[in-house]
């Protein structure tokens, strides 16, 4: 009986947890439009978690915010400038490319470059190495040596 | 040769990278609002609901805006700063009232004193995100045009007063 009810309480717990938005959209494009810019827009407060992550109340607010924009009949883009304008291309998950975030775009692919040529200068060096000729005086001598050390 | 050198001078650039790193502040974003006009807004006065006020009311005048509210708990570390500051009269200091509840706003003026000329309700959130609002407390310093001069970020301290806030008010004041 005691188990019964820990178990009921337990299920209980679950629904008084899912706090979930419940939103409608005139069509399923606008409902598309709702779940790209949500995942595609930072939470400010948690910065790793996009707005449709979050639990933070200001990434609700946003969502709230995207929603009601979206109902306006306004496009992707007016949304993403309402966004940027206010708290800059730091809530873009998907910044433009400017100077300021040329480093960011550039940059794997510059240490993937870098990376590569280390390799192929590694792996050329090897080859040379490998190539190295052993004069038959210099043979003679290797043998003697460790024929030396065989008897002792 | 280079083989010696190559692992210190990779060593020198992750240093680098890493020392930049440490002094880094990503919880700081900086404000696209630096420069531009206020957004506008007409909200609520918290102690005087019926009142509205509106960024056109503090045309012609230096101030800063304090976001703040009772649950925030930096905010509480702010408030002696604030009220110091409020006391040498360099501002206006106007309030925005983030997500709270009026009467427990109310009662955290009462009991910690008030360094507001004026505090505005913004229960939905709808004004902070019309200034970029994302973490409480922030202040905002405003020129005589109407545009936003400054932003800070989190709870002001006493050293900031006195090296940002009051020289920036003070070369304000004299601008027209």
């Amino acid at each position: 009986m005691k188990h019964l009810s820990i178990i009921v309480l337990l299920i209980l717990s679950g629904i008084a947890c899912a706090g979930v938005e419940y939103r409608e959209f005139a069509n399923p494009e606008q409902q598309q439009a709702y779940e790209n810019l949500t995942s595609e827009l930072r939470c400010l407060v948690c910065q790793n978690q996009t707005i449709a992550d979050s639990n933070a109340e200001l990434a609700a607010d946003l969502r709230r915010q995207v929603y009601e924009m979206l109902q306006q009949g306004k496009s992707k883009q007016d949304i993403a400038q309402f966004m940027t304008d206010r708290y800059g291309d730091f809530v873009l998950y998907n910044p433009p490319f400017k100077l300021k975030t040329g480093l960011l775009w550039i940059g794997p692919a510059a240490f993937l470059l870098i990376g590569l040529i280390a390799v192929f200068l590694f792996a050329r060096r090897k080859k040379t190495a490998a190539k190295v000729e052993i004069s038959a005086e210099k043979r003679q001598k290797i043998r003697s040596l460790l024929d030396e050390g065989d008897r002792s | 040769m280079l083989k010696y050198i190559l692992p210190l001078i990779l060593f020198i650039v992750m240093a680098v990278f890493l020392a930049l790193g440490l002094n880094l502040h990503p919880g700081e974003i900086p404000s696209p609002l630096i420069d531009k006009p206020v957004p506008a807004f007409s909200a609520p006065k918290l102690q005087a609901p019926e009142e509205k006020l509106s960024q056109t009311d503090l045309k012609g005048k230096v101030w800063l805006f304090n976001v703040w509210a009772s649950w925030c708990a930096s905010c509480r570390s702010e408030h002696p700063i604030l009220n110091q500051l409020a006391q040498q009269k360099a501002a206006i200091i106007v309030g925005l009232n983030y997500k709270d509840e009026p009467e427990a706003a109310k009662g955290w003026l009462a009991q910690l004193g008030n360094p507001y000329d004026v505090s505005i309700m913004d229960q939905d959130g709808r004004i902070g995100i019309d200034w970029g609002v994302y973490g409480v407390p922030e202040t905002f310093v405003v020129d005589k045009q109407g545009v936003i001069r400054y932003k800070h970020t989190g709870p002001v301290t006493p050293e900031d007063v006195q090296q940002t806030f009051l020289p920036l008010i003070a070369k304000l004041q004299a601008e027209n």
